[in-house]
């Protein structure tokens, strides 16, 4: 027998991995640079 | 070489080049993502699957890429001690990993409807495996180094550079090895894909890659404000003991002194 399988749902299913992983990686990229400039910021306050 | 080892001047260009490359990149991905999801016809042979192509063959060419860029840097940093090398490649290899990640889901994904599996053991999916576990070891291995009192960097520059013995057998494995994966579409100046796939793909891979740069640089300039803070406080803190340790000797002298009086 053979089995019916929705396109779709494969397709969407990698885009949202595929754009969260992303979007997640620039998020922490960009909230652990900008924290480890402010302890910098800081310590040169001190 | 050296003209660019110094992370002011580093630091000058990064602070207007990453939210560019970061900005630029999302817009041209996104464009270039809804053009392979809305715009683009289906293949003749896959369907709609090919538009998981759009995401999976730039996933794939960033992982490919990023271990070349470590590699790159490593070798720069060992043979010129250029001082901006050694946090290049470790800047790059979360990055690289990610992608790498992702390309191995999507690629699975991409399998399942279209193969009737989602893994083989063949050679290009299993080096490709190996990849991602390379960028595991190199990123546990810099942490090691790192936390073991910011020892040499070396050990961490060598295994990126043994480490490149598989980008290659990645890229030719399709060729030496019989594999469900198929051989390379696109070869130097030659596309064997229709012009309505090819574009949307790659305008995702040039947005993919803008993504990468600025993910790098945000990387390379959290390392670097690290690393200065981490020096102002072990001054300070040495500062403070070099006057601490005076102030001792000053009262045990005068202690001394009046004493002898």
């Amino acid at each position: 027998m053979r089995e019916a399988l929705d396109q779709w749902t494969f397709v969407v299913a990698a885009y949202i991995i595929g754009v969260a992983g992303t979007a997640a990686m620039i998020g922490w990229s960009w909230i652990g640079m900008k924290a480890a400039e402010r302890r910098r910021d800081r310590s040169r306050g001190k | 070489m050296h003209g660019f080892a110094n992370p002011a001047r580093f630091l000058r260009i990064a602070r207007w080049l990453t939210p560019l490359c970061l900005l630029a990149g999302v817009a041209v991905t996104a464009a270039a993502l809804l053009w392979g999801l809305l715009k683009a016809p289906p293949d003749r042979l896959m369907g709609d699957t090919v538009r998981i192509l759009f995401i999976h063959v730039p996933a794939a060419w960033l992982g490919m890429a990023g271990w070349t860029t470590l590699a790159g840097a490593s070798l720069v940093e060992l043979v010129w001690r250029h001082p901006l090398a050694g946090i290049a490649a470790r800047a790059a290899a979360v990055p690289g990993a990610v992608f790498t990640a992702i390309c191995l889901v999507t690629g699975s994904i991409w399998g399942r409807p279209t193969w009737g599996t989602w893994w083989v053991w063949d050679g290009r999916l299993t080096s490709m495996l190996v990849l991602l576990f390379l960028y595991f070891g190199y990123i546990a291995l810099v942490d090691a180094t790192r936390r073991d009192g910011g020892g040499s960097s070396r050990v961490a520059a060598i295994f990126g550079l043994v480490g490149a013995i598989n980008v290659p057998i990645i890229n030719r494995s399709v060729v030496w090895w019989n594999s469900l994966h198929q051989p390379p579409s696109i070869t130097m100046g030659k596309s064997a894909i229709d012009p309505a796939f090819l574009w949307p793909l790659l305008a995702a891979t040039i947005g993919f890659s803008l993504i990468f740069g600025g993910v790098v640089l945000a990387r390379m300039r959290a390392i670097l404000a690290d690393i200065q803070a981490e020096a102002r406080l072990r001054r300070k803190a040495m500062n403070d003991g070099v006057t601490n340790q005076a102030a001792t000797n000053q009262a045990e002298t005068s202690e001394r002194a009046g004493a002898d009086a």
